[in-house]
């Protein structure tokens, strides 16, 4: 079991072993997206819930774009959605209401920042990298805490208001406006960044996973690729960022927090990296399971997570998504 | 001003010798043996919540009450040692880090679970509070007292590294296991040991600590960065450098929150950020 286990940890092939990507849909994928759309309609007095599982899905997938791909360790990640959440709340409360634009400006502000700590990052080992980030998400929330008279600070900003989408759909209480945005939003950018991890750029990141020093020599910059990818995630970090703000038109400083990151790691691994679907699956599972069992106890449930987390640690190597890709070739060899 | 400069200096003395006695455990778990322990600080909150227990619940008097706790969070430590850490000492930093902040979260838990999630008093005898006034100014006694018990400590780790025969057990260990294995050394035993006796250390700290950093179930979350630092800007291999780094962290830290209270906080983690990019293989000390 254990040996097993590793194999298919260390070498974390995803579905499409063997052949190129070559970004084609498969069905399973088209279904998996149906799952959302269903949801909207069937379970009418879950939307709020739904739209947040979506934008911490992207989220997720966002740290999946640097720890999964390119073997980054980040302990900060939050930072990015906070920059993102602060950029949006802040534009909406001084008199900018408009949704996509402050989108866009969420996106563009993270992804400087992000630009500006890869050069950090990229330098040093694993326990550099992770103390880096570390280190400047605590100097971020830090920053937004004394700022009270920008942010709110531990009251968190208020009265962020949001004119509708383009125009004709405004944001209801029951959350339905916000569902099919978080949604339409999430599907766009995991599109782009689908076909981005299926690039030979995203093919380049493997390679630098796997053995970062052989990658120099058949002709790949890895501190720039290494940038790159970082600065993508960071946007697309501010982007989920943005999405909370607006759709729930509150700003918190828990969104820069350093639980917020370590969460975010969990809710990953427990879906498995590398493969894009793991964050979703990881986040959905981590956020019905949080709203359930947080609601018995909260206490309980950090308990929980922490020992879980162990447990995957130990014996569950490559989260739900290995563990069902394992099952699947163990399947596939039998009927052969 | 003058005399305040020297309280604040004092005050970060004594707060970075107690940063010392938790982190020195860290320095070799992480420093030498790379293992990234996030949840070195639920050794110290261990002994910190010990301390508590035995003074409110069974009147155990305040001193008799730290051997105790070192000895709780050594056991702690071993088993977990035993149990779990030595599974992972060959696993990737990310596995590890996992591990630790599952640690971290279990331990907020269960002393969430039994104490409550506030902040624990704690009272101390009569002879260690008040002040002493020397040459004019104003010392607290149970800084003083830190500041004694942390510099016997540190002279007694210094012998038992440098002097003791499981002293050299541990250098040879950590310089190179196979070749320290194959010269007969129990390897494992050695690393459990000094595992355990990083752990209590920790422990004696969050006992000591109580009143100069506050004991609730937060405690492995809200002081994590300071362990990680000492160790990290300290480097390893030597008892002095993580004794250095913790003392002169004690006093950027207190000076930036007297001087400075409106940024706080921010001082240390821009100095961390800061001394990590100046010195980024500064973490490996010896190893490479």
């Amino acid at each position: 079991m254990t040996a097993q286990a590793t194999d298919v940890a260390v070498s974390n092939v995803p579905a499409s072993a063997g052949r190129l990507p070559d970004g084609r849909w498969r069905p399973l994928e088209i279904a998996f997206w149906l799952i959302p759309v269903v949801c909207f309609f069937l379970l009418p007095n879950y939307r709020v819930l739904g739209s947040q599982i979506l934008i911490t899905a992207l989220f997720a997938v966002s740290l999946d774009l640097i720890l999964g791909y390119a073997g980054i360790v980040s302990l900060g990640h939050a930072a990015f959605f906070g920059i993102g959440a602060y950029t949006a709340g802040l534009l909406a409360v001084h008199g900018w209401h408009e949704p996509l634009s402050g989108l866009v400006a969420a996106a563009v502000v993270a992804a400087i920042a992000g630009y500006a700590v890869s050069f950090l990052v990229v330098r040093g080992g694993d326990l550099t990298r992770l103390m880096v980030t570390l280190g400047i998400g605590l100097m971020l929330w830090e920053a937004a805490n004394k700022a009270h008279s920008v942010t709110g600070g531990v009251d968190g900003l208020s009265g962020v208001t949001i004119a509708p989408i383009l125009g004709m759909f405004g944001f209801d209480i029951g959350g339905r406006t916000a569902y099919v945005y978080a949604l339409v939003v999430v599907f766009i950018v995991f599109v782009v960044i689908r076909r981005i991890v299926n690039s030979p750029f995203g093919l380049s990141l493997r390679g630098i996973r796997e053995g970062g020093k052989r990658m120099p020599a058949i002709g790949a910059p890895v501190a720039r690729r290494l940038r790159m990818i970082f600065t993508l995630a960071a946007a697309v970090a501010g982007i989920a960022g943005a999405l909370l703000a607006q759709t729930t038109q509150f700003v918190g400083i828990d969104t820069l927090g350093f639980p917020r990151s370590a969460e975010l790691m969990i809710m990953l691994v427990m879906g498995g990296t590398g493969r894009l679907y793991g964050g979703i699956v990881g986040a959905a599972i981590f956020m019905v399971a949080q709203d359930y069992l947080s609601g018995i106890d909260p206490v309980y449930w950090q308990f929980w997570i922490g020992f879980f987390l162990i447990v995957i640690v130990l014996f569950a190597h490559g989260g739900i998504l290995g563990g069902l890709e394992a099952l699947r070739v163990r399947l596939r060899g039998r009927a052969r | 001003m003058i005399g305040n400069v020297i309280g604040v200096l004092f005050d970060g003395l004594a707060y970075g010798s107690l940063l010392f006695i938790i982190a020195v455990g860290l320095s070799v778990t992480l420093g030498l043996m790379n293992f990234v322990n996030l949840a070195h600080g639920a050794f110290a909150m261990v002994g910190g919540y010990v301390c508590v227990l035995l003074m409110t619940r069974l009147g155990v008097p305040f001193l008799a009450t730290l051997p105790i706790a070192f000895i709780a969070a050594a056991v702690v430590g071993i088993v977990l040692e035993r149990t779990l850490y030595q599974r992972l000492y060959k696993s990737s930093h990310l596995d590890q880090v996992l591990f630790s902040i599952g640690l971290v979260f279990m331990s907020i838990a269960i002393a969430t679970y039994f104490f409550g999630a506030s902040q624990q008093p704690v009272t101390l005898p009569s002879y260690l509070r008040g002040q002493v006034r020397v040459l004019g100014l104003d010392f607290g006694v149970y800084r003083i007292f830190l500041i004694i018990v942390v510099a016997a400590l540190t002279v007694a780790l210094q012998y038992i590294i440098e002097k003791t025969r499981f002293g050299s057990q541990v250098r040879a260990s950590v310089d190179n296991a196979t070749a320290a294995a194959g010269l007969g050394i129990n390897v494992n035993r050695v690393f459990a040991l000094t595992f355990a006796l990083g752990s209590g250390l920790a422990g004696l700290g969050g006992g000591l600590g109580i009143d100069v950093l506050g004991l609730d179930p937060t405690f492995p979350l809200k002081y994590m960065v300071y362990f990680l630092l000492v160790v990290s800007v300290g480097g390893s291999g030597t008892i002095k450098g993580p004794l250095v780094a913790a003392l002169i962290l004690g006093v950027f830290d207190v000076a930036g929150k007297y001087y400075l209270p409106e940024i706080g906080g921010f001082v240390i983690y821009a100095l961390m950020v800061i001394l990590l990019i100046l010195f980024p293989a500064g973490l490996y000390g010896r190893r490479t």
